[in-house]
């Protein structure tokens, strides 16, 4: 999409769980980009494949999970794909590093936060225990924790969730990575503490000059950082635009849903609407489009053809037929999944 | 959810808090603390030596007096010196067979629980496999087929066959502790499966093989006694609580007081560490730390 070579390049990525109900096929043939210092927002409700797709591109998936085989994920140009575990240990944490959600639970309650940071600069660095130190007291500094040598000895447990969550992005920034991916890092925390960290998020996006796949499932946030915005749903991106188009004019049903669902500020006589029914288990995506039972407009080519990523608009595609029949959105109906006896599939 | 503080502490002071409160523990960490300086320092503190014989016709089970406080046996020997000599054989041949047993049962239930999948499977059955002999009836086999019983080789033994346990529960903290996003975090950042199961996974599995290994130390004292009380553990001329009673319980109608005191020693001993065991799990128990 971008001219020149992006950073990140996600081609067919397919991973599966293998379940007892059959294999979970979580990430469905994704492709995306993600451009050299740009930050790109990943949205999407639970079960839809975000944190898959996170995880598959650091090729953290375990057994019974797999990425199958013509995925393509390419860093730089280099196919992680191809790599060994041994070189795939060295652009972990070092090309790329992931932000977690829950910070209490990504950080070792038996180690100090120093320790934690320093080791990351240990494992790839090879630096010194002194130098560790000092690094992870600059680390802390770098993400606004005040008295970082004293905070270096603390223990996760003896900070704030806001400070735990500036200590795992410390961590994932020890080695300068070009590529950051935030996995909802602002969900477990207070909404004052989510702004703030959002805008160190940026703030070192700026200053280091590295690209950002933020995972989301809320639109504000994606809103206010930022440029691109990717949906997924059921495996599958669905619609991938601008940030102001995607605000201003969004194209799939399902965006619609998300964006009517998100509370706002001004529009208090708008009624928010929750989009019924939910993602359908993975083991058994419905043939056609995967949103049809959910969805207002849906008639029978949604039933009978998967739908393909139609362009819309510069850089702006959805994966609804309403791009060749747009007169269809003229006449909604009730979605099937709201219809109680036709929910039974959904819920599965 | 503790807030912010700028006081740095480890997560032991609170365990070590904790045991602190808890009297009991702290009375049965005293008594094995005196035991195991009188232990080291047998040769200072012991009346006699163990093995002196004086008067093998005119000493022999005489009952405690001043001059031997647990009276004498058979042979004349002075009890009180032969417990305290047989406590070094005794603490000594539990601490280090249990110390074996941890080792072993920690990184066997650690490689099963990180490796997962058949390995862990295989792994576990053959643990299940060990765990239907009944452990007297593994340590007596193991035993007679030695031959001559050495002490390295008593100690080797009851260390091999005590660590099935330990391996099921460190087996256990393993998979639950290797799924957990702390985990899944130090391998993103980059660092090796040795790496994330000895640092990350590993210090948070310890606690109940500490419980473990300090209520195996008391199980070790009273089966190696059982073991030496069928002539199958410590050979004589060394002393342990367990030959002491042996020979003893020959006399018991004829000098009570040689089975006596080494069987209090021992009830004393392991009913200690017992306490300590159950404090430690109290006081390691993380429910415990919430409510704190």
């Amino acid at each position: 999409m971008s001219e020149t070579q992006p950073l990140l390049q996600l081609r067919n990525l397919r991973t599966t769980f293998s379940t007892d109900a059959g294999d979970a096929r979580a990430v469905d043939g994704v492709s995306l980009d993600v451009g050299e210092g740009e930050t790109v927002g990943l949205v999407g409700e639970s079960g839809c494949g975000k944190s898959v797709t996170a995880l598959s591109i650091l090729r953290l998936i375990q057994p019974p999970g797999r990425i199958e085989s013509g995925s393509e994920i390419r860093l730089e140009g280099r196919d992680l794909m191809s790599l060994s575990e041994r070189e795939m240990r060295d652009v972990r944490g070092n090309r790329i590093a992931m932000v977690w959600q829950e910070p209490l639970s990504a950080l070792n309650p038996v180690f100090t936060v120093g320790d934690q940071i320093a080791e990351v600069a240990r494992v790839h660095a090879g630096a010194s225990r002194a130098a560790a130190k000092a690094k992870a007291i600059e680390m802390l500094r770098l993400v606004g924790i005040a008295d970082p040598e004293e905070r270096v000895d603390a223990y996760p447990h003896q900070l704030s969730g806001g400070m735990r969550q500036r200590v795992v992005i410390a961590m994932a920034l020890v080695m300068s990575p070009s590529l950051l991916i935030a996995d909802e890092p602002t969900t477990a925390l207070d909404v004052t503490i989510q702004a703030q960290i959002l805008e160190l998020l940026r703030d070192v996006q700026q200053r280091m000059g590295m690209s950002v796949l933020l995972i989301t499932h809320d639109l504000g946030v994606v809103a206010e950082t930022t440029s691109r915005v990717i949906v997924m749903y059921a495996g599958e991106v669905v619609e991938e635009a601008p940030v102001r188009d995607i605000f201003a004019a969004a194209h799939h049903p399902y965006t619609e849903g998300l964006l009517r669902a998100m509370p706002r500020v001004g529009a208090i006589r708008e009624r928010l609407t929750v989009i019924p029914g939910s993602v359908p288990p993975p083991t058994a995506w419905p043939t056609g489009c995967r949103f049809r039972d959910r969805c207002p407009y849906s008639w029978e080519r949604c039933e009978r053809e998967h739908p393909p990523l139609y362009q819309i608009g510069a850089g702006h595609v959805s994966r609804c037929h309403l791009a060749v029949e747009p007169e269809r959105r003229a006449r909604p109906h009730i979605p099937l999944a709201a219809v109680g006896t036709a929910d039974a599939g959904a819920l599965r | 959810m503790s807030a912010a503080s700028a006081a740095v502490s480890a997560p032991w002071r609170a365990v070590l808090t904790r045991i602190r409160r808890n009297r009991a523990a702290l009375v049965a960490l005293a008594i094995i603390a005196l035991f195991v300086l009188v232990a080291l320092l047998a040769p200072v503190v012991a009346p006699y030596p163990p093995d002196a014989q004086p008067d093998i016709v005119g000493l022999a089970r005489v009952g405690p007096s001043l001059a031997h406080p647990f009276g004498t046996d058979t042979f004349s020997r002075d009890v009180l010196s032969r417990v305290i000599f047989g406590s070094r054989i005794s603490l000594g041949v539990a601490t280090l067979a249990v110390l074996l047993s941890i080792t072993v049962g920690t990184s066997y239930g650690a490689i099963a629980g990180y490796a997962g999948g058949p390995i862990d499977g295989l792994m576990m059955r053959v643990i299940d496999a060990l765990l239907a002999i009944p452990r007297v009836l593994l340590l007596i086999l193991a035993l007679a087929l030695w031959g001559r019983i050495a002490l390295p080789s008593l100690i080797l033994v009851l260390g091999l066959t005590g660590w099935f346990g330990t391996s099921r529960l460190v087996r256990a903290r393993v998979r639950t502790l290797a799924v957990q996003d702390f985990a899944l975090a130090a391998r993103a950042l980059g660092a090796r499966d040795g790496r994330v199961l000895w640092r990350h996974v590993l210090p948070n599995a310890l606690s109940p093989v500490l419980v473990a290994a300090t209520l195996g130390i008391g199980n070790v004292i009273v089966l190696e006694a059982g073991l030496s009380y069928f002539g199958l553990g410590v050979q004589p001329p060394h002393a342990s609580w367990g030959n002491i009673i042996q020979d003893g319980s020959d006399n018991i109608a004829r000098g009570w007081w040689i089975a006596l005191f080494p069987g209090l020693a021992m009830l004393v001993t392991v009913l200690c560490f017992n306490i300590i065991g159950d404090a430690l799990r109290d006081a390691l128990d993380p429910r415990e730390e919430r409510r704190s």
